[in-house]
């Protein structure tokens, strides 16, 4: 059991470490409150302005807790403020957090892609300064990557970066970004060279979401939720100190960077919690039969034949989950077979919205001003399809699937000659 | 397709080989018109290969590979779905799992070792429907030593000439049924073949006439029937889910080489995107049908606390989009399809069979909503 780390000195026994952890756990940090969502986590529900950002102090606070009880960054070497311990040592401490309030809502983007993308791609001084003020919850990260025009196109991206001098000047417009609006920093996915395959012109860079220029605009979705961002760079200024990888390198970091970024359903050593799953509200099935009775349906067969499809849909995904991380493991399954679940989750998610829908009836879409759950069905039946288009839509997923996992014939490619050349739609701008 | 032990893939494989040499697709055809698919050599060699023993304890003559009988008799489910091979597996091996769990001694040295040894077959008169409308009828009445049974089992499979069933009956019609054993064998005991989908695994009515049998033939204790057929139809779900998700991968196979192979308006089907989208979309429900059943096993054979239902969302899944999966096959493969001479239709009857017998999908989603029910029940 025991390991060696890198310095010569024995790493705490995993059993040993999880026994530190439950008892540090009970004394440091709040239970989770299983009633309360976490807040984008859950589309149906829409928190002011005022208590997202409440909580991401409270996840702040909660990080700074981890880091001074030294749980902070597990994996993350120690001259970065991490522990140096193992992905076992991790897996133990997600076992042992589980009931407990913890930065649930910064795992993502802070410390995947964002701190992994700096330890595989920043340079010394990068991760020096940035990475202990992850772990100490002082800077909460963001992606700028999509874009308005480019949908599931991340390597056709057009916001430009132009050097000047020792710097850079970023022009254009990112949108999607999860929590940009209260976030400290970005990893920024930017165009540095026109004349050239587009995956072959990409730079990534890190920047402030204060630097002057970079104006960032919430969106307001169809179910209230305004927690995704639009930002508009205008000669935003970015030193060269803050390139991330070298220039027109870009792409190999964003094939790591959309790694990491898939890990949040599992697998990633930077991760913590995980356990805590958000209450489903009132797709739970519990809350479905409780509906059924009240609605006085709970006897009707076609009811409990939606209930029950609800409930299959949610164990076989379940089950689809665990099996395909654990093929991908152990080498059986290759990493493109992700997009079978992603694929399942989006459809099953969006079939479960309908079902609850079905099953409220006109509860589903007239309700009381005080029922929020009712609220919670209809706004969530408008806000469905998001489960098949966030991350990359489930039509992506097919064609992963086909091309790479079934090794069909691959799609007739019309950008593959220099980006500049590349068709960009009738109402396309910035062309350089 | 599973994630399994050396062990468990030497029992695959060692299966597969000998049903892909046994019983390659034009055997199946052959064997189509014929009166009886059973070959009690063919058999007794399967039973050599491990077929019968997995779900009986050792203290009773049998044995698993890794530990979870379940577990390892889903590989060699996933391979009679593969193959649509004949022979009364599930029957056999949930019959045979009953005589282990709660048999008399009698019973073990008997009917159970034959079962083991691959000299006779068994076949289980449950079948659970949605309402009322009950199956198998049967009244048992006490008579000297032994015990008279009347009724009728008017759905079961064949299989060898030497064969017990595997029976509820009870008093009378509210009373609290016990399972008991009948030989096919035994005076009194009528079959009149029926016909069906499947090819090679056929079925029969039986009807029981003052049919004695020994009161050492009663499985269990008395009035334990319906919770040991529940337990029962776990294994069974299980085990018909293993071979619909085979049946689900050869029909696929089959049609993600056609898609390469065939071509049209000059270039190959499978460089449509509309082609590419649904064979991702197959491929998916392949993963995820085999997903859900490997769990199911493993929390089926290892007697976790939420196995029930593991096992009714396994059957209600996997017997859901199975059948529906190979038809889409046929779909996409156009009018050779629909041929008798294609290899299709193999998967897509064996796949209908499993899904329809014992609970079909729309049964078992009950299930899952009863059980959560009596979750909140108990909660409350």
């Amino acid at each position: 059991m025991s390991a060696i780390a890198q310095d010569g000195a024995a790493l705490e026994d995993v059993d040993a470490f999880a026994a530190r952890a439950r008892a540090w756990l009970a004394e440091n940090m709040p239970p989770a409150d299983p009633a309360k969502d976490t807040f984008f986590l859950h589309a149906a529900t829409h928190p002011a302005d005022e208590e997202v950002l409440a909580r991401a102090a409270t996840c702040r606070e909660l990080q700074r807790r981890l880091f001074d009880g030294g749980f902070a960054g597990i994996c993350v070497p120690r001259q970065y403020g991490g522990q140096e311990l193992t992905p076992a040592h991790q897996t133990a401490f997600n076992r042992e957090i589980k009931g407990y309030d913890y930065p649930a809502e910064i795992q993502a983007s802070t410390f995947i892609p964002c701190m992994a993308v700096l330890l595989e791609f920043g340079t010394e001084e990068q991760k020096l300064r940035h990475i202990p003020r992850m772990l100490r919850g002082e800077e909460i990260w963001v992606q700028l990557l999509s874009e308005p025009g480019g949908g599931s196109d991340a390597a056709g991206a057009v916001t430009s970066a132009t050097r000047d001098g020792d710097r850079w000047l970023l022009n254009g417009s990112k949108i999607w970004t999860t929590s940009g609006w209260w976030g400290d920093w970005a990893l920024c996915l930017a165009r540095t060279n026109w004349d050239v395959e587009k995956h072959r012109g990409l730079t990534v860079f890190s920047l402030p979401m204060s630097a002057p220029g970079l104006q960032i605009r919430q969106i307001e979705l169809v179910n209230g939720s305004k927690d995704f961002c639009q930002e508009f760079l205008t000669d935003v200024v970015v030193p060269d100190a803050d390139r991330i990888g070298d220039v027109d390198a870009g792409w190999s970091v964003m094939t790591r960077w959309l790694y990491h970024e898939r890990t949040i359903s599992g697998g990633s050593p930077y991760v913590t919690g995980g356990g805590n799953r958000p209450n489903a509200g009132p797709y739970e099935l519990a809350a479905l039969i409780e509906a059924a009775r009240r609605l006085g349906t709970i006897d009707d067969s076609t009811t409990r034949a939606l209930i029950g499809e609800a409930q299959t849909s949610s164990l076989v995904l379940r089950a689809l989950v665990e099996s395909v991380t654990h093929k991908m493991a152990t080498g059986s399954l290759p990493h493109h077979a992700a997009a079978m679940p992603r694929l399942f989750g989006g459809t099953a998610n969006a079939r479960r919205a309908a079902i609850a829908t079905e099953l409220y009836g006109d509860a589903g879409v007239v309700w009381a001003p005080d029922d929020e759950i009712a609220a919670q069905v209809g706004l969530g039946y408008l806000i469905r399809q998001a489960a098949c288009i966030g991350g990359g839509t489930t039509e992506m997923a097919r064609n992963v699937i086909a091309e790479r996992l079934l090794g069909m014939p691959r799609e007739h490619r019309a950008d593959t000659s220099a980006f500049r050349d590349v068709p960009r739609g009738p109402r396309a701008s910035g062309a350089h | 397709m599973f994630t399994q032990t050396a062990d468990q893939d030497l029992l695959e494989t060692t299966t597969e080989q000998y049903l892909a040499a046994t019983f390659p697709p034009e055997r199946i055809r052959e064997f189509a018109r014929r009166d009886s698919t059973f070959d009690a050599t063919l058999w007794k060699r399967g039973a050599e290969l491990g077929w019968t023993t997995l779900l009986v304890p050792e203290a009773a003559g049998g044995g698993s590979v890794s530990g979870n009988g379940l577990a390892d008799l889903l590989a060699v489910a996933f391979q009679f779905g593969r193959h649509a091979a004949p022979g009364p597996l599930i029957g056999t091996n949930v019959v045979a799992a009953a005589l282990g769990r709660w048999g008399s001694g009698e019973l073990h040295g008997g009917p159970l070792a034959q079962l083991l040894d691959g000299d006779a077959t068994a076949a289980w008169a449950h079948a659970p429907r949605m309402g009322s409308c009950a199956s198998a009828v049967v009244r048992a009445a006490r008579s000297g030593d032994g015990v008279v049974l009347d009724g009728t089992a008017p759905l079961v499979e064949s299989g060898a000439p030497k064969g017990y069933l595997l029976v509820a009956a009870g008093a009378d019609e509210d009373g609290a049924r016990s399972h008991y054993l009948v030989p096919f064998d035994a005076p009194g005991v009528r079959i009149s073949p029926l016909g069906g989908i499947d090819l090679v695994r056929r079925h029969q009515a039986v009807t029981l006439r003052e049919v004695v049998v020994p009161a050492a033939y009663r499985v269990g204790e008395p009035g334990t029937a319906d919770v040991h057929d529940e337990v029962l139809l776990d294994l069974a779900a299980v085990l018909q889910a293993g071979e619909i998700v085979g049946a689900m991968e050869r029909a696929f196979d089959l049609t993600l080489r056609w898609t390469r192979d065939r071509y049209s308006f000059g270039r190959p089907l499978g460089s449509y995107q509309e082609i590419k989208h649904r064979m991702a979309d197959l491929r998916t429900q392949l993963e995820a049908s085999a997903a859900v059943a490997e769990k199911a096993a493993r929390h089926v054979g290892e007697d976790r606390p939420d196995a029930r239902s593991w096992a009714s969302a396994a059957k209600a899944y996997v017997g859901r989009v199975g059948p529906e999966l190979v038809q889409d096959c046929v779909q996409l493969h156009g009018g050779i399809g629909v041929t008798f001479e294609h290899d299709l239709h193999l998967y897509l009857r064996r796949a209908t069979l499993d899904a329809q017998l014992f609970g079909t999908p729309a049964y078992f989603a009950e299930r899952v909503v009863r059980l959560v029910e009596a979750d909140m029940e108990e909660g409350a």
